[in-house]
């Protein structure tokens, strides 16, 4: 793109890479993605139970159940059931440290919630809050991607692409990664990944968060059937929770790898450094 | 190989980054204790209300569901048996002697017996109890249709609001009285009833004898159990905690279509 080339810094090595409107909603959803996972983890351990079918007592145990109990000596002990099997999970599930660091009876532990105790009402505000931030960031951002071709320019995978899918696998698995002009495209891989969190799953999760108003299940009396009923959607949102969650990790090792101030440098200023052939891109 | 340099920047991106944590964590706790943004966060309820209104109105229908889909056992939560003497005393006779009394903006002040209640007309539905904790129920419930009381006793224009006092204390000391606070939208909604059968049987004090709201749009604690007396107003800032009720007073929203 001719535009992009005119921005280009006056180092020949620093490219162009975020426009300021990517590098804004990136920051905004990464606040309002984080608060909403911390909060959702909170509201969930008022009922830290996932069921399938239209209400959580159809005569089938739940698919997964947090709980707690004591042993002989009268300690706490975290018991997960998992399709009927429990594990002890003290530590990390159902029996947790709690912001005082004594073991408590709560689900998730709490430096993984917001508030970091069980608050069911204020995690419910600050969920529903940052639920509009989110789905207005998200809306923002699909319509900027598609007005400014960032979509069909820099996201859709071109049939070149396609055909690298498993030179990128491999590429991936050996950590090894593009240097010169192919580091200012994304590769196949995340070109992919990035459409699939964009299109698939984030939009998956706000609606199976709308399924679970009572309000909006209204609206449409039944359409919360398409997807096997209102807990289902329930455990639907929470399981796409953590694929978001498995992208986060995946998206920030890739950071870390790849060089890891070049890429907060260009989601913050939005300049990359190219490196014209080694094999590390931010090599000191 | 790690050298030196790598692991002692590893353990720096790791302290940095639980340190990081640590401070958001505090702050947001520290947020939620405050007085201020507790509030800019409620402007979220304000939008889902006005969104969810706009959108339904008083028209949109909660889903209704077939007896195949009933919950084997309608699940108790808050209340199982009020704490409260003369309550227990109506339900020793069979609330033979129970009068649900109806106040405030209306005008023809009056109490009603259950057969009074039976003889209004009623609806039938099966429908989805939804807790704010995350767990859903299906029940049938037959009660009198909540519109047909308000024209037996005729709502004045100015009334805004239907609170529902209820019979069980909240507080171990038998205090603090459960209550809720509906708006006449939700008043006249066909599926706002007063229940006083589940699943074809009289209902029972578990579930909130001898009536409870429904009000099938929204979470379960606004659908209050064993009420006494209804009274309609044109604010609740001057009732309880002046939240429209019992959970609102401790933080919860006035509006649980969500």
């Amino acid at each position: 793109m001719s535009e992009v080339a005119a921005v280009r810094s006056r180092d020949a090595g620093l490219y162009f890479r975020h426009t300021v409107p990517v590098r804004i909603m990136h920051w905004i959803n990464v606040i309002a993605l984080m608060i909403l996972f911390m909060t959702g983890l909170n509201i969930f351990g008022a009922h830290p139970a996932l069921n399938w079918g239209k209400s959580s007592y159809e005569g089938r145990p739940p698919v997964v159940e947090i709980g707690a109990t004591q042993d002989a000596m009268g300690n706490l002990v975290g018991v997960t059931r998992l399709f009927g099997h429990d594990l002890v999970t003290t530590g990390w599930l159902g029996v947790t440290r709690g912001p005082d660091k004594e073991l408590t009876v709560s689900a998730f532990p709490s430096w993984l919630m917001v508030p970091s105790y069980r608050w069911l009402a204020m995690a419910r505000r600050w969920h529903f809050f940052f639920a509009w931030v989110f789905v207005i960031n998200g809306l923002c951002y699909v319509a900027y991607s598609i007005a400014s071709r960032h979509l069909s320019r820099d996201l859709a995978p071109t049939r070149l692409d396609l055909r690298s899918i498993g030179q990128s696998i491999v590429d991936h698995l050996r950590f090894k990664h593009p240097t010169g002009e192919a580091a200012k495209r994304y590769n196949v891989l995340q070109k992919l990944t990035y459409l699939t969190v964009i299109f698939v799953l984030l939009p998956l999760t706000i609606l199976m968060g709308m399924a679970m108003s009572p309000g909006l299940d209204a609206l449409i009396p039944g359409w919360v059937d398409v997807f096997g009923g209102r807990q289902s959607a329930r455990t639907i949102h929470f399981i796409v929770a953590w694929l978001l969650v498995l992208f986060v990790l995946i998206h920030v090792f890739e950071v870390i790898i790849s060089g890891f101030w070049n890429h907060m440098r260009s989601m913050i200023t939005g300049r990359f450094r190219i490196d014209q052939g080694g094999s590390h891109a931010d090599k000191k | 190989m790690l050298t030196r340099s790598s692991l002692s920047r590893r353990r720096f991106f790791g302290r940095a980054a639980a340190a990081f944590g640590t401070v958001l964590l505090a702050g947001c706790d520290s947020l939620s204790r405050s007085e201020w943004f507790p509030k800019v966060l409620a402007t979220g309820e304000d939008v889902n209300r006005a969104a969810q209104r706009l959108l339904g109105g008083r028209r949109s229908m909660a889903q209704e569901f077939n007896e195949s889909d009933l919950s084997p056992e309608f699940r108790s939560n808050g209340t199982a048996s009020p704490n409260n003497a003369r309550y227990q005393a109506l339900a020793a006779g069979g609330f033979a002697d129970y009068r649900l009394e109806v106040s405030g903006l209306i005008d023809n002040p009056r109490a009603f017996s259950l057969a009074e209640l039976r003889a209004l007309p009623s609806r039938t539905q099966v429908t989805r109890h939804d807790c704010v904790e995350g767990w859903s129920a299906i029940g049938k419930w037959k009660g009198a249709k909540f519109s047909a009381l308000l024209d037996a006793v005729g709502a004045k224009p100015q009334a805004r609001y239907v609170v529902f006092h209820c019979a069980d204390p909240m507080e171990a000391d038998g205090t603090g009285f459960y209550y809720e606070s509906i708006d006449m939208d939700d008043a006249h909604h066909v599926q706002t009833i007063l229940a006083y059968d589940l699943n074809d049987r009289a209902l029972p004090i578990k579930n909130g004898a001898p009536v409870r709201l429904r009000v099938e749009r929204q979470l379960g604690y606004k659908h209050a159990k064993y009420v006494m007396r209804i009274e309609l107003v044109e604010s609740f800032d001057k009732i309880a905690g002046g939240m429209g009720g019992y959970w609102e007073d401790q933080g919860y929203e006035w509006y649980a279509g969500i």
